[in-house]
């Protein structure tokens, strides 16, 4: 080196250090954090194992949202859908964005700490160029990537600590989901199910990257379920895992909800295609299936049922269950019980959004039974309700325990049109069994529709009774965060407008017009007695593919820019 | 930090936690040496990884392996849906299909709507298109008559066949790649190389 250079490179060296000096030494994250996680933090993808999205701070309440105004904000200089929740340690922020970026920064000044990017295959598709958030554990963080790795980083400097190949991208196996953590355990599942791949939860050691145990989604002839696929069927039966699956520390089960069966048409694969359109009960320390409940059978609707239930324990016709609680893409919503040594019991459901495809429920399983005019086929056109993006997709519920109310981000009144078309299996490619273009312009769109399609809804499970409702013009993309400050945020409209609303009356209080569509998981924290919201602008993958068909079928079209931008929200003084 | 060099070294995976030093130099060799050769060469062996060349034919890629009929023009209508094919080098019988960016969609239209660049390099108004979309490298593989556009199923991206796979609506960020075509006795050759690099623009 240039020995004039020596002083410069010396400081650009100290710059990392200066950055960092207002933050404390980083808190490891443990099992007991996570259980019981501190009110000013958010360590995970929903806040607590639970799967609330609830946040008990209350310093910005109902009466004073008003104020709420822009703290810092940032461009993550990507496009497309940016969806993770800014998880916060201590001040210590974590981001992720589209093409497996990590960004960490520091929460209370928006001051980058580091950037790490997983380079991409330059052969990989893309279907869903997302990422949903890391997972913090220990002093490393850790991110699942679209071309199918699990990386492990040093939570300071975004070190890439090891790397695992966790399946393989080629044959259609990618991931967006934010890991789940648990016993020294680092869990995923996979994307794929439009590419005929064989769905999966895994663990790896966090400390080493080894795989603990891989559990399929489908299972194999011979395997309890296995009889329910015709010969040969499992092998590309789909059964995608792509949401974070929530957790009961008190009996080490996790919960994960389990996408629809593969290809697309039900008559390719005649059977109920268990664990797929389920939610299963698996124990962390060794992937055993402990339980399950299939929300529907041999679906035909592309219904995902891929975001875990949450977990509420409370009062229900007498009794007090622990529960599991589902607003499904299938358009009903859930109630389950986690019943002992991790089997589910089925204790309610009924319609959230217009579904005219279930003709009963049966009132001890909680079996459905079909209109078979509902149910698309080969060779067969059919119309049906909810959407194929259901009542509700992957953005999540949040469960309030102040106002002990449930709430919804859900698409009603939407209905598709599908025509079944023979597929053949092709390594890597597409494997759905509808034509793409009928895909592309397969929304109806009613008179009811015209009115109004996306929802947030309140319920109270404990009744069974929908409190309030609020309606928009057009879509809702928008995952949910509600505080102890009774308050409930969410984006997900193609207006661009971040919303707050009343959590206990469902009044419009506040909203903020973000650069692009608001589809990110939204989080609250607290630095030095000040409360933040913080969420990711950046419309993208399904809530454009959504508008895309709105804008084949409709006389109007909507122009949603794209980029990505985290903004932070704090009451003006 | 920025650890995108590693990513040929498939060694550095789960082996190379801190406790394994020794392990770790070696890795760190083997970084160095990938990345001091140059990228092409890690594929120079392997014919089916190859970019298409003038004179390869074309095959269709969902043909049962080893049947390994070349396309002619015969092959394709006006009309008919896109088929998506590989080159194929006939002196050694070798189907490029080691590289997903050799996947070609083949399309025949009527040449009169094609401007002179386009119809340069197609054969009776037959085109070879890439099949990987510009934007996040999704399967081209679908025509809209109505529009007569190409389409990708990921996110909408729209090209124009006749105008050189020029981008008429989302989000791609370039035109699709043609693969010039000639005409041999009725079979469908390879002109030259792409018009542009095929694959997604990260």
């Amino acid at each position: 080196m240039h020995k004039n250079l020596k002083p410069l490179v010396a400081a650009l060296l100290l710059a990392p250090m200066v950055a960092t000096a207002a933050l404390p030494p980083y808190a490891p994250v443990t099992d007991q954090r996570l259980d019981k996680p501190e009110p000013h933090n958010w360590l995970s993808y929903r806040g607590n194992y639970a799967g609330w999205g609830y946040s008990p701070l209350s310093q910005i309440t109902s009466e004073n949202v008003g104020k709420l105004t822009l703290a810092w904000s940032y461009a993550t200089g990507m496009t497309e859908g940016h969806q993770s929740p800014p998880i916060v340690n201590n001040g210590y922020m974590y981001i992720t964005t589209p093409n497996n970026q990590v960004i960490a920064l520091e929460a209370a000044t928006g001051k980058e700490l580091w950037r790490y990017k997983k380079a991409i295959p330059e052969e990989l598709q893309q279907l869903h160029p997302t990422n949903r958030g890391v997972a913090l554990y220990g002093d490393r963080v850790y991110l699942a990537t679209t071309d199918a790795n699990l990386v492990a980083l040093d939570a300071t400097t975004g070190k890439e600590l090891w790397r695992t190949q966790v399946a393989d991208w080629r044959k259609g196996y990618y991931m967006t989901l934010a890991p789940l953590a648990a016993r020294g355990k680092i869990m995923v599942g996979s994307s794929g199910g439009e590419y005929g791949i064989r769905g999966f939860v895994a663990a790896f050691d966090a400390e080493t990257g080894k795989e603990a145990w891989r559990t399929y989604t489908i299972p194999a002839p011979g395997e309890p379920g296995g009889e329910t696929w015709p010969e040969g069927t499992y092998k590309h039966g789909g059964g995608s895992v792509w949401i974070t699956g929530t957790y009961d520390a008190d009996t080490n089960i996790a919960y994960w909800g389990v996408g629809n069966a593969g290809p697309w048409m039900p008559d390719t694969r005649a059977g109920d295609n268990l664990y797929a359109n389920s939610t299963i009960a698996l124990d962390v320390d060794t992937g055993k299936l402990k339980g399950y409940h299939q929300y529907h059978h041999n679906d035909a609707w592309d219904w995902d049922e891929v975001s875990a239930p949450l977990l509420i324990d409370m009062p229900y016709k007498g009794r007090n269950i622990k529960s599991l609680v589902h607003a499904g893409r299938n358009g009903y919503l859930w109630l389950l019980d986690r019943e002992k040594g991790g089997k589910i019991g089925f204790v309610d459901a009924w319609p959230f959004v217009e579904q005219n495809v279930f003709k009963s429920i049966d009132p001890k399983t909680g079996r459905p039974t079909y209109d078979q005019d509902r149910v698309p086929g080969t060779g067969k056109t059919v119309n049906f309700c909810p959407s194929l993006w259901g009542g509700k997709d992957w953005p999540p519920e949040a469960y309030n325990p102040k106002t002990g109310l449930l709430y919804i981000p859900a698409n009603n009144h939407l209905c598709s049109e599908l025509t079944g078309e023979p597929t053949k299996y092709q390594e890597g490619q597409l494997y759905i069994g509808v034509a793409l273009q009928n895909i592309l312009t397969n929304v109806r769109v009613g008179e009811k529709a015209k009115k109004s399609v996306g929802e947030v809804q309140a319920w109270d499970m404990k009744t069974g009774k929908q409190v309030w409702t609020h309606t928009y013009p057009e879509m809702n993309w928008g995952p949910l965060l509600t505080t102890g400050g009774n308050l409930l945020f969410g984006g997900g409209t193609n207006d661009r407008e971040f919303h707050a609303f009343d959590a206990s009356t469902g009044k419009l209080l506040w909203q903020f017009p973000a650069p692009s569509g608001v589809t990110g998981v939204p989080s609250s924290f607290e630095i030095d007695g000040e409360q933040y919201i913080a969420v990711l602008s950046g419309w993208g993958v399904d809530a454009q593919r959504m508008q895309g068909a709105f804008d084949a079928v409709l006389p109007h079209k909507t122009v949603v820019p794209q980029g990505g931008t985290l903004m932070v929200f704090k009451l003006s003084h | 930090m920025n650890s995108d060099r590693r990513d040929k070294s498939a060694g550095c995976g789960a082996g190379c936690d801190e406790a394994r030093r020794a392990a770790l130099k070696i890795c760190a060799g083997a970084v160095i040496g990938m990345v001091a050769s140059p990228r092409d060469n890690a594929f120079a062996d392997d014919p089916t990884r190859a970019h298409p060349q003038a004179g390869d034919r074309l095959v269709r890629a969902d043909a049962d392996s080893g049947v390994n009929t070349p396309l002619d023009l015969a092959s394709l209508a006006v009309g008919d849906k896109p088929l998506i094919a590989y080159p194929f080098d006939p002196a050694t019988r070798t189907v490029r299909d080691g590289s997903r960016l050799n996947r070609v969609l083949l399309i025949r239209l009527d040449p009169a709507g094609f401007d002179e660049r386009t119809r340069a390099r197609a054969a009776e108004g037959v085109l070879a298109y890439s099949a990987v979309c510009t934007h996040q490298g999704c399967d081209v593989t679908e025509y809209n008559p109505t529009e007569n556009v190409l389409f990708c199923f990921c996110h909408f991206s729209k090209f124009q066949p006749a105008h050189g796979g020029e981008v008429v609506g989302g989000p791609a960020p370039r035109n699709l790649p043609l693969l010039p075509l000639r005409l041999e006795g009725g079979q469908l050759v390879v002109a030259d190389t792409f018009t542009s690099r095929p694959g997604a623009t990260l």
